[in-house]
């Protein structure tokens, strides 16, 4: 059998890093990462980012060494992507906080409000309710994060924590300080308006618990990756940092199947858009702001939708990229219109 | 282009006035409509950034346009008070030459013509008109916030049937405190043009 030989230079100064000799045709990027670490453990393999030009496109995980145009020695850029951190991780402290928060204020924990509103409680209804939704809301992200989502990529970069935790504990932190204030105002239309948005609300969280059963189910744990010798890891971290495979609607992640609506009818929406998960997303925050008739959540609703629909119109075009065959009345996130 | 025109215009009217008046005190009033109606014009240089046309990013070209019109709308407009304000003339001045000095810059680049001194200018002038332009912006902020105090305008309190609150005093020391990290920014980035520009060094941007 014809052995290769790899050497990884630093994309920036083209210092020489490493040198493998021996290196089997059919191992794979992950397995030259892994070598790579060996002799320079600073660099595990999540922030190993390897191409075959130095300004060219990182090379996946799953290619296959002697599939590369490449000679029989193969000349690899390396560029440190920085500390990273696991998908898992980031997500469950974005949504712990926000859930925790919310408690803070809705307990009317002392310096928030007045001293005399120590430990008082709301005398409107709605503001229970808002809480029980608020609430059910992250736990129920929490939970789809440790038992639902399969992720694709293993991390992200450290610095992305940072910033969106700002952005989920700031808007948590904000919407919960008016909605829990002794001041706070109840909505216009009294119950007719609480229980329409709540309906709203539970149909959406339905909704997405639904497509995210249904984008899991789209393939099962075992099928990905495709065989390579002792099959794939993408950046193991810590404990529980483990990966499980296969991707969810997630950007960047790498599709294989079209979805399609199944017998749920929540799933129907896949008829209409491609990401509903995204729709239901904005709904549930639709419905939790005429319930609360609170403009800080209309706002968190907004900014919202501007990112979803940003992700969603991606994930659109790389189906769209992927298969000829992709249905041509589905839009990104809104039926019809966006 | 034309855009050097109504900063032209303006050094003029506020150069004549002084000669005038032989003081500062009703400076601002005798300017603010033409101040107002081309600052507010000033949002086409983002059209251009966008389109290209000028070539300084749109994000840093957005940031000196939003605090210009803050300023201009929010603050002097908006506040009679602190009109006659030392601090109003120093901004106003730095603002005035360092848009004859950008404009002239740019008309002549577009004409290929440029003489290294306007070259010299626009990238030397800001070392010092950036810093006395950002002081006579902060302690003219810092001398409405009494005012602002006291009349409690732009503000919404509770309770209100959209349960929101905007309190524009701490508004504007937010505003102020921002000036920490943005400025050094601005500031470092128009270092690093003219050591490009000037010195022809290479400057390796860091990588994201």
């Amino acid at each position: 059998m014809k052995h290769y030989e790899v050497e990884i230079l630093d994309a920036k100064t083209r210092e020489k890093l490493c040198f493998l000799d021996k290196v089997e045709p059919h191992a794979t990027i992950a397995e030259i990462k892994n070598l790579f670490t060996k002799t320079h453990p600073q660099w595990y393999p999540a922030r190993q980012s390897l191409r075959l030009d130095p300004k060219g496109k990182s090379l996946k995980d799953e290619d296959v060494l002697q599939k590369l145009p490449v000679g029989t020695t193969a000349t690899l850029y390396f560029r440190d992507l920085g500390a990273q951190i696991s998908w898992v991780t980031v997500f469950l402290t974005e949504y712990a906080g926000p859930l925790f928060i919310y408690l803070l204020f809705y307990f009317r924990v002392p310096f928030i409000y007045g001293h005399k509103y120590d430990f008082t409680s709301s005398r409107h209804t709605v503001v229970h309710l808002a809480c029980i939704c608020h609430s059910f809301h992250y736990v129920k992200r929490l939970l789809e994060t440790l038992f639902v989502h399969r992720f694709s990529h293993g991390t992200m970069p450290l610095r992305n924590i940072f910033k969106n935790c700002t952005y989920y504990w700031g808007f948590a932190a904000w919407m919960a300080y008016y909605i829990n204030h002794p001041l706070y105002t109840p909505p216009t239309y009294g119950a007719q308006q609480v229980k329409l948005a709540l309906a709203i609300f539970v149909i959406c969280q339905l909704g997405n618990f639904s497509i995210h059963m249904a984008l899991r189910d789209l393939r099962p744990a075992g099928e990905w990756p495709a065989p390579g010798k002792g099959g794939m890891v993408v950046g193991r971290l810590g404990k529980g940092g483990s990966h499980l495979p296969l991707l969810s609607c997630l950007p960047g992640s790498k599709t294989r199947k079209i979805p399609y609506p199944t017998k749920n009818p929540f799933t129907w929406l896949f008829l209409l858009v491609s990401c509903p998960n995204y729709t239901y997303e904005v709904g549930s925050w639709i419905g939790f702001a005429i319930m609360t008739q609170c403009l800080p959540v209309a706002l968190f609703s907004l900014v919202g939708f501007t990112q979803m629909t940003i992700w969603a119109k991606g994930k659109h075009r790389s189906y769209l990229k992927e298969f000829r065959d992709y249905p041509p009345l589905r839009m990104p996130i809104i039926p019809f219109l966006l | 282009s034309s855009y050097s025109f109504p900063w032209l215009v303006l050094a003029i009217a506020m150069v004549r006035f002084y000669m005038e008046k032989g003081t500062h005190k009703g400076l601002y009033k005798s300017i603010q409509k033409t101040l107002k109606f081309f600052q507010t014009f000033a949002l086409l240089e983002i059209v251009h950034c966008l389109i290209g046309i000028v070539p300084t990013s749109v994000i840093v070209a957005g940031v000196q346009v939003s605090s210009r019109i803050f300023m201009v709308w929010l603050i002097t407009h908006s506040i009679k008070p602190i009109q006659n304000e030392e601090s109003v003339v120093l901004f106003l001045v730095a603002w005035t030459v360092t848009e004859i000095t950008r404009y002239s810059f740019y008309t002549f680049s577009l004409l290929d013509h440029l003489p290294y001194f306007i070259k010299w200018a626009r990238y030397n002038f800001f070392i010092i008109l950036y810093p006395v332009g950002v002081v006579g912006e902060l302690l003219t902020i810092y001398a409405a916030l009494p005012y602002v105090k006291k009349t409690g305008m732009f503000s919404i309190r509770l309770p209100n049937k959209y349960n929101v609150s905007f309190d524009y005093y701490y508004f504007l020391l937010i505003t102020m405190a921002s000036y920490i990290p943005l400025f050094p920014q601005l500031y470092f980035h128009m270092l690093r043009q003219r050591r490009k520009v000037l010195h022809g060094e290479v400057i390796v941007e860091k990588d994201d």
